[in-house]
């Protein structure tokens, strides 16, 4: 029959206009169904009904732990008065090297007696470049770059705003531990126990059984890139 | 479970009943050319050595009496320490399935001349043009060689090992500028012009080179209508490269009578990113990301295929959870993928906008589920060799992950499919427009090297998943879905019935998801810089959304980055019978046969 | 009020401090000024022109989730000529920029361009390869950057807020297309195809280094 297609067409477009206002009804008590933090997660899962806009920049969907967006290099807590703290980067060079798109730049430090120093003089990134596709973090042996959950970044100019340098890059472990929690928890947890593992080796000798060395938690192992031992 | 990897593995006995056609081919071909036929045997490749002056037979007997008549895939390699210029065949069978007999053809590499395949296998006209423009490899009986991903006029043949950009560094990946002296640049600053191009030697612009376009209209008439008293030329017209319904950068030339089409012809290269060479000096790892951004809607199974091909090479095996979250993935990117191209296929075909919105808002839970396990939206690069990079996450969108996949799987999908199915596939509108337009017949979708849900609508039973199963496929139930008539329903009705599919093969990986909870997902530690134990080649395929997806890998001993690098692109090779399928369809029909193929530029033009 | 007036509007007219409250200088600009871009700003156009996998995102931005219709931007033009914004939205390659510049100078003004992704900005990934134009700047004036490989909707929608707030800060007195004569306002030269890419802009010079190399050969042959 002609035009039972267009019935069936507007009936389902009906059915998601009168949704949107019946959710707007059960949020009306709870806060509202709009720039509330509560109905936007549950709007943007799989119970969401009707209109399922994300009002950018009002409220925000919010990324994962593992989403990826530019690199940063992360250093230590600031001491207070100063924007960051000491580097983590030694300037190892494998996340130059296993850039896809070499979108990394690393100046090597120099110690006065002319050997290489474990820390970057200078580091740059061109997110002109980069392809957010994450090996350096993943490779990084150091915990030292991580990619970033900033995403607005829109510049008027990127001659000027588009080569990241160290200033630019550095942020606090703070930061780190802000937008992606369970993961930093993890790492940290890892280094002791990488820590812990070699003072098990030192006290116990090299022919200890190994089922009686310390454990990663199950918990901290997944958040991680699988690492074979951990290192 | 680790065994039944290795069973797949073709020189394992598991597969013999597969390989015996093969190799009976082999022996056949071998037995009726003893003199243009010839095993290869360089070290790791597979195959059949024939001489160029007898291809033609060859492929013709191979085709007609052994059977093997799926020319899947046309690679050109520049062996430039052998001074040969060498194209590879990979030839399958659509009836028996199993693996591919894969010719190598030498030719000298100063004149490069091949005779050309597409009178027996017509698929072959793009990919033969291809090699023509990327290597400068001349098929001889080609009715059309022009250069198809670059333009006419483009100086060189860019895949040649011999030739260096503009933005050259180094043969190889990392390069030596990075570190330890790392000095900022941007690479344009470096030329005289401050961008990307240079010139031949000695080139004057005068303004003659200028008309690329020519070549294009050459052998259109403008002849008046014979019919008295109707002034009517024949019309060129230009669909693209920026028009709305060419899903992205393709451009048709195509020649009309009154609004009828009679002859069409697709332009593309222009999303030629050069995603060969730049492989090509990558490492291998390196490719990864790189292989997103070919199919950009199903970057999941873009990963699978590439894994797949490297993990030939390196013989890793990979660990049982992992193979099930990858089937978990590509099988999602499916229903992902379909979801986009049938919610442009109604664009097409009329219905803007609202059935397209409704699918992509679930195509965003998948992506939701994506983004929370790979870290982006679109460009996972997931999978690694040996594995994939991390387990499942816990939580997705504030659910727990199993429970989201669940009622994504079981109820959601479901409702949206059957929500979908009733409002279109007995729209009248939408069958009047579709039915019978665009018919392909089985024999030329064979032919033509079709691949996917447009080989299966027109009749042939072949996908790569039951074929030549890869991962775990082989345990796994589900049906092939096949249609008939060939035409826009067809394919449209095969991505239904192949999303439905996916949800049966979803629900049996599912269980295995859980059962395996905290399995590792990776064979060893990954490693960065990977050195190929052992030389050879590598054909690694998969059955992505749109077709057959193949890596074509070559690498030496000791190597860390392939020797060649080539992609067989399922949208770019379901072009090559587009003109034919358009042939006396009007213009509104043109819009609508493309949307039922559905291409990415991405991987059109790599 | 008083002080800001003088030196904004016309500094020749002093007004008493005793009328500074009720007395406003302005000129026609000012008085306009936030007419005119708040319909600027809440009508933007954006032409229907996907590249490459930012498209996608694009389209994602504008589709439900996401919702451009929030901005008055759900309006994508298949044509240029009714077009305000062009997102070049991937890479842009050799063989396509005759294409985008043409298509640039079809649009009518006032006209914006959002660079989308590390690709349109700067090559991207891709920069390396020989078919790929290291940045669409080099062609035509871009006025937003969006980093990102794809930039996620929301990054998208970040930059056409940025491409809104640039909007707020134009004057009708000083915008370049009511003007005569002003450089930004002419057509781009459409590049051509020769051997590799030709920017007509760069003619000179492409002549000038043919003639430089020839020169340093003859001298080569003649030592």
């Amino acid at each position: 029959m002609y035009g039972l297609g267009i019935l069936k067409g507007m009936a389902i477009t009906m059915k998601h206009f009168v949704d949107s206002y019946l959710d707007d009804i059960f949020w009306a008590a709870r806060g509202g169904r709009y720039y509330n933090d509560e109905a936007l997660k549950v709007r943007q899962g799989l119970k969401g009904k009707g209109v399922k806009t994300v009002f950018y920049p009002e409220e925000k969907l919010s990324v994962p732990e593992r989403f990826r967006f530019v690199p940063f290099l992360v250093t230590d807590d600031p001491p207070p008065g100063q924007k960051w703290g000491k580097d983590w980067c030694t300037s190892c060079g494998i996340c130059a090297k296993v850039c896809p798109p070499q979108c990394i730049w690393i100046e090597r430090g120099v110690q006065p007696n002319g050997r290489p120093k474990p820390e970057p003089n200078q580091f740059y990134i061109d997110i002109d470049i980069c392809m957010n596709c994450g090996f350096c973090m993943e490779f990084c042996p150091f915990d030292a770059i991580k990619l970033d959950h900033d995403y607005e970044l829109a510049s008027y100019d990127r001659t000027t705003a588009h080569i990241h340098d160290k200033e630019r890059l550095s942020k606090p472990l703070s930061y780190w531990r802000e937008i992606a929690p369970k993961k930093a928890a993890a790492e940290a947890a890892i280094r002791d126990h990488v820590d812990e593992l070699k003072a098990w080796k030192k006290a116990n000798g090299r022919d200890a059984d190994p089922s009686t060395a310390p454990k990663m938690t199950e918990e901290n192992t997944k958040q991680l890139f699988y690492r074979g031992e951990y290192y | 479970m680790s065994e039944m990897i290795l069973d797949d593995q073709p020189q394992d006995d598991g597969t013999a009943v597969n390989q015996n056609p093969v190799e009976r081919a082999a022996a056949l071909l071998k037995e009726r050319f003893p003199d243009a036929v010839t095993d290869d045997t360089r070290d790791g490749y597979t195959g059949l050595m024939v001489s160029a002056d007898k291809l033609v037979e060859v492929a013709t007997a191979l085709r007609d009496d052994i059977g093997f008549d799926y020319l899947s895939s046309v690679t050109g390699v520049d062996q430039i320490n052998d001074n040969k210029m060498e194209v590879v065949y990979h030839t399958y069978s659509i009836d028996q399935g199993g693996s591919g007999l894969v010719l190598h053809v030498q030719v000298d590499r100063d004149n490069p001349v091949l005779p050309s395949l597409t009178p027996i296998w017509p698929g072959a006209d793009f990919q033969e043009r291809e090699a023509w423009d990327l290597l400068g490899i001349h098929f001889d009986g080609h009715h059309d060689l022009r250069r198809i991903l670059t333009w006419d006029g483009f100086a060189g043949h860019p895949l040649r090992k011999d030739w260096k950009e503009v933005f050259y560094e180094e043969d190889h990946k990392p390069f030596g500028s990075r570190w330890p002296g790392g000095e900022v640049f941007r690479a344009e600053e470096k030329t005289v012009y401050g961008k990307n191009v240079r010139y031949p030697e000695g080139w004057l612009p005068t303004g003659d080179e200028y008309d690329v376009e020519t070549e294009m209209y050459t052998g259109i008439t403008y002849t008046r209508d014979q019919q008295s008293g109707m002034k009517t030329d024949k019309l060129t017209v230009n669909m693209g490269p920026q028009h709305p319904s060419t899903h992205g950068v393709f451009r048709m030339v195509v020649t009309l009578d009154g609004e009828t089409v009679i002859d069409l012809k697709p332009v593309m290269g222009y999303l030629h990113r050069n995603h060969e060479k730049i492989g090509e000096r990558n490492t291998f790892i390196q490719n990864l990301p790189y292989t997103d951004r070919l199919d950009y809607l199903s970057s999941m199974s873009n990963n699978h295929g590439y894994v797949l091909a490297v993990e030939k090479l390196l013989g890793s095996t990979v660990p049982e959870r992992a193979e099930w979250i990858r089937i978990l993935m590509v099988e999602l990117t499916r229903i992902c993928n379909h979801m986009w191209a049938l919610g442009f296929l109604l664009n097409d075909l009329g219905a803007l906008q609202t059935p397209m919105l409704y699918f992509y808002l679930e195509r965003e839970l998948i992506l939701d589920f994506f983004e929370e396990a790979a870290g982006s939206r679109m460009m996972c690069n997931y999978m690694r060799f040996g594995g994939v990079a991390y387990d499942l996450p816990d939580y997705v969108r504030e659910q727990e992950t199993i429970s989201f996949l669940e009622e994504l799987i079981y109820e959601h999908i479901p409702a949206v499919l059957d929500q979908g199915d009733g409002l279109m596939t007995n729209n009248e509108i939408v069958r009047a427009r579709s039915i019978g337009v665009g018919i392909l017949s089985r024999e030329d979708a064979i032919a033509y090297s079709t691949a996917g849900p447009v080989l299966r609508a027109s009749g042939a039973q072949y996908d790569v998943r039951r074929a030549e199963p890869y991962s775990y496929y082989e345990s796994l139930d589900f049906d092939i879905p096949v249609r008939y008539n060939g035409d826009i329903y067809d394919r449209y009705l095969i991505r239904m019935d192949e999303m439905r599919q996916s949800l049966r093969i979803l629900e049996q990986v599912l269980p295995h998801i859980k059962a395996t909870k905290g399995a590792p997902i990776v064979d060893g530690k990954p490693q960065y810089a990977i050195r190929m134990p052992n030389a050879g080649e590598s054909y690694g395929r998969v059955e992505n959304p749109k077709g057959e997806l193949g890596y074509y890998v070559t690498t030496r001993r000791r190597e860390s980055n392939p020797d060649r690098y080539h992609v067989r692109a399922p949208s770019f090779i379901n072009l090559t019978p587009l003109g034919k399928m358009c042939e006396g369809h009007k213009v509104a029909d043109i819009v609508a046969i493309l949307g039922s193929i559905d291409i990415v530029l991405g991987e059109v033009d790599r | 009020m008083t002080a800001e007036n003088s030196a904004a509007g016309s500094p020749d007219i002093v007004v008493p401090d005793e009328l500074g409250n009720n007395v406003v200088i302005t000129n026609i600009a000012k008085l306009l000024d936030p007419v005119y871009n708040w319909g600027r700003r809440n009508s933007v156009w954006p032409m229907v022109f996907g590249l490459a996998c930012c498209a996608i995102e694009m389209i994602c931005t504008a589709a439900s989730r996401y919702d451009l219709a929030r901005f008055g931007m759900e309006v994508f033009r298949a044509t240029p000529r009714q077009s305000d914004l062009m997102i070049v939205s991937g890479t842009v390659t050799k063989k396509m920029v005759p294409t985008i510049v043409r298509l640039y100078n079809q649009m009518p003004e006032p006209r914006y361009v959002l660079s989308m992704g590390a690709c349109a900005s700067g090559g991207g990934p891709f920069k390396e390869g020989y078919n790929v134009v290291d940045g669409i700047d080099k062609f035509i004036p871009v006025d937003v950057y969006v980093p990102g490989c794809p930039p996620t909707p929301q990054a998208l929608i970040n930059g056409l807020i940025a491409l809104q707030e640039k909007i707020d800060q134009q004057s009708i007195a000083t915008v370049p297309w009511y003007r005569k004569s002003d450089p930004t306002t002419d057509l781009v030269p459409v590049p051509v195809l020769g051997p590799d890419l030709v920017d007509l802009r760069q003619l000179n010079l492409i002549k000038a280094e043919a003639l430089k190399a020839k020169e340093t050969a003859e001298a080569e042959t003649a030592v």
